[in-house]
């Protein structure tokens, strides 16, 4: 038999950005609740809860983008071009952010427009991947071997929706993160945080859920028919009993369990994401099929990953490991 | 259009603004990199403290590059897609896997490790602690190792076959690889990593010396720093002979441009100065010696130097940049091995430390590694044109399928942002360096890098906020 490898790739594909989600997510939420935190020593506490490993959870975006160039060219030519205002958008939100964990430290008369330019760019950041999402999910055209729209097929409602939603959603993954790795005040205030982003999440989900079936009759068609229609009940059943957890741990005082279970509903709206898609890269025209690189070029990358990726994800857990526990007030790394 | 400009200009003049700023970063992170895994590990062997606070010295100012490094860098991965969509459709099949091998060998051990390398000293101790700098610096080098292979192949494209789609598919892995330019290319860059870093951290060690003669860390940075430029400055430039003469088989025209040469002629000039005009086809002022080019291009007084005339106009580079920015990359290349030697002079004589006429000579060179290694690019990537894929995708045939007024604001959006923030950060680095590497206060303690426990933070961290 064959080795269907573009099938393969595209689970790789779907797992590095499922990856990004799962550890960007709570980084960029973080970010995004800085702003409430008003005291220094609460702010130090707040960015050093992700401080050493930023920069690990955003290379999973490079893979996404490098992997795609590598193993879809040409759905990683067509999306990118289709979604050029809000992709430049997030790098530049990304510069801001990500330069602020260090800038912060090295002025003191600046340090409010560091604190700003990390809230700020967390916040731009999430939002445009979300509008990218949203924009996605609608359908890009394309004619030829290239982009076909125009300049503002990236706007709708629906992809403003998606837009919030995520930050709702990250924003929850980041309280969730902050009432694991801190104590005290900082923790009583992510866990009130926890509560209305939760339920607002919960929400955003229902509401981009029901509007998704009806963007695209193939979507609709893979939800009612047999036995994808099995999903349609089992994934939201699942998503409730998520939040469920997640709100009783919350009222539990439980450190953990809301964070996973937080992450437990990003997982199981990503794998409802994947079987609207299936087998579509870019809906509603090109297959995984019709935009895979040949299997020259799948092959070599596959037989690397194969043996990297384990590996990537073993020292990455190596380096949370390292750094576990709470980060309390003037101790850690300062 | 905007403002005039086409959304190729545009798309191209991006990319080179957006590139350019992101090499700032790698040249001197590679090299600080491995310097911060040698000083860790004289550390651990001698146990002196001094090679300690040099490294913690040296370990914020790489933080903050770092920082800068990973977010210029990230703009460049999407770069392709959003702004050479064609390209990225054509050639990505190629050179997708090499840069997806970036990624998954070298961003993620970078990524992995730095924050042990920052951060965890106290948590892992110090042997685990030397492990991740040492794998934080060989991340930086597989990085180069992977880019620069990808970029190389651009410039002399090997192992490859087309499919009926347009596209340029993998035949031979190892050729593609290793393409005919990779292995000159990739010595040449690290070499300039190294030897920028060097001229960094001896013009820092210098400019304290000057001031406190008797300075240690200042000492110890100094020092490496003139064995480094010793070493390399020599060898880079026997390197970028060879790197020449290798672009001289495969991309002559490249050659002709950077030389000036628009006749072929047997027993050609080697120009030295002028003013190359493409219109005119010709060089204006010409300041010359008589055949050395001829014999330094095929080491033969009458060999044969192909011009530019060789090749339709369609299909030349402009020599008007190149001629300039090649001729400013090799006279920093001899500076630097002149100083190297002269160091090494200085130090022969015992005298390494008296020698305050090296150590100004060694602030004024402090940032000229950066310059060398824009130039060097400059020659590189502009000798290129009109090709992407040299000799089979033209640059006007690379480009997506853009409007100019979204690539014009797309520009405008990333000077600004890139001026203001990276302009801070190169502000807080220059404040760092102004920093005495002897006063334990200033070391590291403004940031997330020196643990509690090592010294009494909160007292410290008072006074700097009163003084900062
Ligand atoms: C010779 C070396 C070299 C060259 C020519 C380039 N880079 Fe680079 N890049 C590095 C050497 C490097 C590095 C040393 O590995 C960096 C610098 C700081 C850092 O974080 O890693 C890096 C960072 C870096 C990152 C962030 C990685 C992370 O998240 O940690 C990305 C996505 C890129 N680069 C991509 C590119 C692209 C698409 C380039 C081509 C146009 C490019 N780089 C040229
Ligand atoms: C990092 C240092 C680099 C610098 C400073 C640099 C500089 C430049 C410059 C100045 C241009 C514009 C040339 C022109 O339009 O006349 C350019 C174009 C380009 N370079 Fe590079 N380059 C670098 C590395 C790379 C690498 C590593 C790659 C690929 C892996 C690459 C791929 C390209 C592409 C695709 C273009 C656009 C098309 C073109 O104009 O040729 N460059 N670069
Ligand atoms: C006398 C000394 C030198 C000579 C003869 C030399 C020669 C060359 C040549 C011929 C190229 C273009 C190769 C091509 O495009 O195919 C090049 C590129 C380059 N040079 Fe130099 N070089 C010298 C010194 C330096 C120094 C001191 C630095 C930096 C510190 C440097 C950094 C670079 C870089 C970054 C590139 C672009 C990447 C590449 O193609 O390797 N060079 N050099």
């Amino acid at each position: 038999m064959e080795i269907d490898l573009p099938f393969i790739w595209a689970g790789l594909i779907a797992f590095s950005v499922l990856a990004y989600v799962v550890l960007d997510g709570f980084d960029l939420g973080v970010g995004m609740l800085f702003p409430f935190y008003r005291k220094k020593e609460e702010r130090d506490v707040v960015m050093n809860t992700v401080a050493p490993i930023w920069d690990g959870n955003e290379t999973w975006l490079v893979l996404g983008g490098g992997g795609l160039l590598a193993v879809f060219p040409l759905a990683y030519s067509v999306v990118l071009t289709a979604l050029y205002a809000p992709l430049i958008v997030m790098l530049l939100a990304l510069v801001f952010r990500g330069v602020a964990f260090e800038f912060r430290w090295r002025t003191k008369r600046a340090k409010f427009l560091w604190d700003w330019s990390f809230s700020g760019g967390s916040l731009v950041a999430t939002l445009a991947q979300g509008v990218a999402l949203g924009a996605l999910v609608q359908g890009i055209e394309v004619e030829g071997r290239a982009y076909g729209g125009g300049w503002w097929d990236w706007l709708t409602p629906f992809s403003v929706l998606t837009g919030f939603a995520l930050v709702l959603g990250y924003t929850l993954l980041g309280a969730c993160w902050l009432v694991m790795k801190t104590e005290g005040a900082i923790q009583a205030k992510a866990r009130a945080f926890a509560w209305y982003t939760g339920s607002a999440t919960l929400l955003a989900i229902g509401l981009v859920s029901m509007i998704t079936p009806f963007l695209n009759p193939a979507y609709l068609a893979r939800w009612i028919a047999w036995p994808t229609v099995l999903f349609s009940i089992v994934v939201p059943l699942m998503v409730l009993v998520c939040v469920y957890r997640l709100f009783l741990g919350l009222e539990r005082g439980s450190d953990r369990q809301p964070f996973f279970a937080a992450q437990g509903m990003f997982v199981l709206s990503f794998i409802g994401l994947g079987i609207s898609f299936y087998p579509y890269m870019v809906p509603p025209s090109l297959t995984i099929w019709d935009v895979a690189a040949p299997d020259r070029s799948l092959g070599f990358l596959l037989v690397g990953t194969l043996f990297l990726l384990p590996l990537i994800l073993g020292y990455t857990a190596y380096a949370y490991w390292v750094f576990r526990g709470k980060v309390r007030v003037g101790e850690g790394y300062h | 259009m905007f403002l005039g400009y086409e959304a190729l200009d545009l798309a191209r003049f991006q990319f080179a603004f957006t590139v350019s700023a992101h090499i700032f970063f790698p040249a001197f992170t590679i090299g600080l990199a491995s310097f911060l895994a040698v000083l860790e590990a004289l550390w651990l062997k001698t146990r002196d403290d001094a090679y300690m606070k040099v490294f913690d010295y040296w370990k914020t100012i790489f933080a903050v590059t770092f920082g800068m490094g990973v977010v210029s860098g990230i703009v460049m991965a999407y770069q392709f897609g959003t702004n050479w969509s064609v390209f990225s459709d054509k050639a990505g099949p190629v050179i997708g896997p090499l840069m997806g091998y970036e990624v998954l060998s070298a961003f993620f051990l970078e990524a992995g490790f730095l924050g042990i390398m920052l951060f965890g000293l106290d948590r892992v101790g110090p042997r685990l602690h030397f492990l991740a700098t040492a794998v934080v610096a060989v991340g930086t080098l597989l990085s180069a190792f992977w880019i620069l292979s990808a970029n190389s192949w651009m410039h002399t494209p090997a192992g490859f076959e087309m499919n009926e789609a347009g596209q340029f598919v993998p035949a031979d892995w190892w050729a593609v690889v290793f393409n005919p330019s990779f292995p000159y290319r990739f010595v040449h860059m690290v070499l300039a990593a190294y030897l920028t870093t060097a001229f960094v951290v001896g013009a820092v060690g210098g400019w304290h010396l000057l001031r406190e003669p008797a300075n240690r860390g200042a000492r110890i940075m100094f020092s490496m720093a003139m064995w480094m430029a010793l070493i390399t400055a020599p060898a880079q430039v026997i390197v970028g002979d060879l790197h020449g003469l290798n672009t001289l088989e495969h991309q002559p025209a490249k050659i002709a441009a950077m030389e000036g040469h628009y006749e072929t002629r047997r027993g050609a000039p080697l120009i030295l100065f002028g003013i190359p005009d493409d219109a005119a086809e010709t060089v204006h002022a010409e300041v010359s010696i008589p055949k050395l080019g001829s014999y330094i291009l095929t080491h033969r007084w009458d060999g044969e130097v192909k011009g530019l005339k060789e090749w339709p106009p369609a299909d030349r580079p402009s020599a008007e940049l190149i001629f300039w920015t090649f001729r400013i990359m090799v006279a920093i290349g001899f500076a630097m091995a002149v100083i190297g030697l002269w160091g090494g002079l200085a130090r022969l004589r015992g005298r390494l430390y008296e020698a305050r006429w090296l150590m100004r000579a060694l602030v004024l060179m402090g940032p000229s590694g950066f310059l060398a290694v824009l130039c060097g690019w400059i020659t590189t990537e502009v000798g290129r044109q009109p090709w992407t894929v040299y000799g089979l995708l033209r640059t006007a045939d690379s480009v997506s399928p853009i409007a100019a007024p979204a690539v014009g604001a797309s520009l405008i959006g990333f000077m600004v942002v890139y001026l203001a923030v990276f302009g801070a950060g190169t502000f807080y680095i220059i404040r760092l360096m102004g920093k005495s590497p002897d006063t334990p206060e200033d070391i590291g303690i403004l940031g997330p890098t020196r643990s509690a426990g090592i010294t009494p933070v909160a007292g410290l961290l008072d006074r700097l906020i009163r003084s900062g």
